[in-house]
């Protein structure tokens, strides 16, 4: 099967193209190095199944940083059959470099002058048959945003593939030309077909930006627009997810229960309170999640990210981190293990680290989940808004505290150099996309781990067959009650401590193991809690999830990307040692105080 | 540009006249939001030298401090129309010289 790459520099649209090509959902954002890793997927092209490839972005040829090292590493092992290369028109003045340094490694190559719609208004025009004739390569324009252009870029692609690639010299750097030659050929090809006004227009961009990075306001502003987002999670998903709920009660005690009844009890038992009940109360959460992630994804399009990181990065750089490293935060906030794997952009060790080591700590949307289903259960509707708003708090400041006590042992210097993508609107597609992936990564997630994490809590709590469900003679009562010493000077039940446990494989687990372990679903389960539990002992029940080890994945993650198994376990260690005492500190002050 | 002294004349690799003033060559670092140079040194080496030179950093080429971070932050800066954001530390190492 023939082969085709995409190429070129971060945030030019590469990952935008390869899902209009494939019809893939790879996620796509306004940020340099949203795309750090390998994508594949096949299109029949011309007759013929093609493979295409997503590449991350690279800047040169000489790359070091490791998604840049991924890139060089595929072109080396796997030559092929047709590059794409990717440029941003409205930078082509200086993204040609990287185009003159792929000529030279002798690819079969196609441009594509992406962002055409921008270029334009911009003012910038660019004469691609005259490019062509100087470069002696096709060059298109076009949008792979909204289509533009996509047509007859493709019908190229297609008459491109006939022809092979050369072949490339084993040592991709030593054939390199110097800059100053690359220089001179950039000049000659610029001069006549491309045209670049003067001093450009004042947009939309410089405009906004005159307000959202104001030496002074910028920060407030930043921060405003935090605490409403997460306040309109809150308005918007909490109605959603009891609607939700209701319709899988109705459901089971319309359609569902009588339909198992003639099963043996313990059957209709596992089935009915521990797997349905289980998923049910996390599937609950599933448009609660999708409105998250419409969220984020606006905020990662518009390209406010790099703005994040331009107003945050003195502090960050207080704590031994950069302004990066604090994006890498904020994603963190949908789901941790992308964010880990974000880290690929920083090339000194020790700064990648010190953002494994901290980026934990952000609040996930599967801990949102928790947070969402107890302070609902055990605060008043007024207070519960506030009451999420400090865990996220409690997420930064964790971070913040980690951060500073390890960065002498992680010492960086570590250039901060970022490029600010103008303002961008998200589109629509994009957004169903977006919106798409989550679900479907849930439901993926859900057939994994949270059917057999439900089960066993099932089990678990039923067996042995002699013991009263969810008793203490049950297994779960036996781990709860050895495990009670350690959780009972944080105000932490038994019932509790088995949802834990269970929530160090994935926290959706923790809600759905709760509602198996009550024997009830949605509302009963809220009801059941509130009696159960004080607000106190509820609250330290959310550090101890907050800042415990956030999944099984994101240990994975930890370990995969810091290619160091000690690495992981003291990033295990430490963050279950935190949580412990930060909610020893937090229940035995607020009993202390008379709550 | 009209040149004042012949001695302080600065030859890019290409080897076109790119300044030819006598004001003197200060740091990226020292200019004030709203103020064009053009860049005359980067004095920075290996990996950084090339991220820089991906992104427009050439010499001769015209940059412009957009804004400031507070507190000692990183500095937005243009050279043609791509925007970059960089810290204090990286532009002290590139020299500039103002029209």
């Amino acid at each position: 099967m023939k082969r085709i790459a995409l190429l070129g520099m971060p945030n030019t649209g590469k990952s935008t193209l390869f899902n209009r090509m494939t019809g893939s959902s790879a996620r796509v954002g306004n940020w340099p190095g949203i795309t750090v890793e390998l994508l594949a997927g096949k299109i029949l092209l011309g007759g013929d199944m093609v493979e295409i490839i997503d590449l991350p972005g690279m800047y040169d040829l000489h790359g070091f940083s490791e998604d840049e090292q991924v890139v060089r590493h595929f072109l080396h092992d796997n030559v092929p059959d047709l590059a794409l290369v990717v440029l941003n028109a409205t930078q082509i003045e200086r993204q040609l470099s990287l185009l003159l340094q792929l000529k030279q490694i002798n690819l079969n190559m196609v441009v594509l002058l992406n962002m055409a719609d921008e270029a334009k208004k911009f003012g910038i025009t660019i004469d691609t048959a005259k490019m062509t004739e100087a470069l002696g390569i096709p060059i298109f324009l076009l949008s792979a945003k909204y289509g533009a252009g996509y047509g007859v870029a493709l019908q190229a692609i297609t008459k491109a593939l006939r022809y092979t690639t050369p072949g490339m010299a084993e040592h991709l750097r030593d054939q390199l030309k110097s800059d100053s030659q690359i220089e001179a050929e950039m000049a000659r090809v610029l001069q006549h077909s491309v045209q670049v006004p003067a001093r450009l227009p004042d947009n939309l961009t410089d405009q906004l930006d005159r307000l959202m990075l104001h030496p002074w306001l910028g920060l407030p502003i930043f921060f405003g627009v935090m605490y409403l987002l997460f306040q309109a999670i809150f308005f918007f998903g909490q109605p959603l997810q009891t609607g939700v709920n209701d319709l899988f009660s109705w459901l089971r005690d319309a359609a569902i229960a009588p339909l198992l009844a003639s099963l043996p009890a313990a059957l209709q038992g596992l089935l009915l309170d521990g797997i349905y009940n289980g998923l049910a109360t996390v599937a609950a959460f599933v448009p609660l999640i999708v409105l998250f992630f419409l969220f984020m994804a606006i905020v990662e399009d518009t390209g406010y990210l790099s703005r994040a990181a331009f107003l945050m990065d003195a502090l960050m750089a207080k704590m031994g981190l950069d302004g990066r490293s604090f994006v890498m935060l904020l994603m963190g906030f949908g789901c941790n293990v992308p964010a880990l794997m974000g880290t690929r952009v920083m090339r000194s060790r020790s700064l990648r680290l010190l953002t494994m080591l901290v980026i934990p700590f952000s609040l996930c949307s599967a801990r949102l989940q928790v947070f969402v289903f107890i302070t609902a259960a055990l605060f008043s509707p007024k207070a519960a808004p506030l009451v999420l708003f400090s865990l996220y708090l409690f997420s930064f400041g964790t971070a913040i505290l980690t951060a500073l006590l390890f960065k002498r042992y992680l010492p960086n210097s570590e250039p901060f150099v970022l490029e600010l993508p103008p303002y961008r609107f998200p589109t629509l597609r994009q957004l169903v996309l977006r919106g798409w992936h989550e679900v479907y990564h849930f439901i993926h997630r859900a057939s994994k781990f949270i059917v057999a994490g439900v089960v066993l809590v099932w089990l678990l709590t039923h067996l042995p067959p002699s013991a009263a469900p969810a008793s203490a003679d049950t297994f779960a009562g036996m781990i709860g009650a050895w495990l009670h010493p350690l959780f009972k000077p944080i105000g932490i039940t038994a019932e509790l401590t088995i949802a834990l446990i269970f929530g160090f494989v994935a926290k959706e687990i923790v809600i759905g193991s709760l509602a198996v372990i009550y024997g009830l679903g949605g509302q009963a389960l809220s009801n059941s809690l509130a009696l159960q539990l004080d607000w106190v002992q509820a609250y330290s029940f959310m550090l101890f999830t907050l800042i415990y080890t956030p999944c099984l994945s994101a240990i994975a993650t930890l370990r995969s990307e810091s290619k160091n198994t000690g690495f992981m376990l003291f990033s295990v260690a430490w963050s279950l040692v935190l949580a412990w005492v930060i909610s020893f500190v937090f229940y035995q002050g607020a009993r202390a105080l008379g709550y | 540009m009209d040149c004042v002294t012949k001695d302080s004349v600065l030859w890019n690799n290409a080897g076109i006249i790119i300044s030819c003033c006598i004001m003197p060559a200060v740091a990226l670092s020292t200019l004030v939001p709203g103020e064009a140079a053009t860049i005359v040194a980067i004095h920075t080496e290996g990996p950084l030298h090339q991220r820089l030179l991906a992104m427009g950093f050439r010499t001769g080429k015209i940059i412009e401090v957009i804004r400031r971070a507070r507190f000692a932050g990183p500095l937005q800066v243009r050279i043609g129309t791509t925007d970059i954001l960089l810290r204090r530390n990286e532009a002290e190492k590139i020299m500039v010289k103002k029209a």
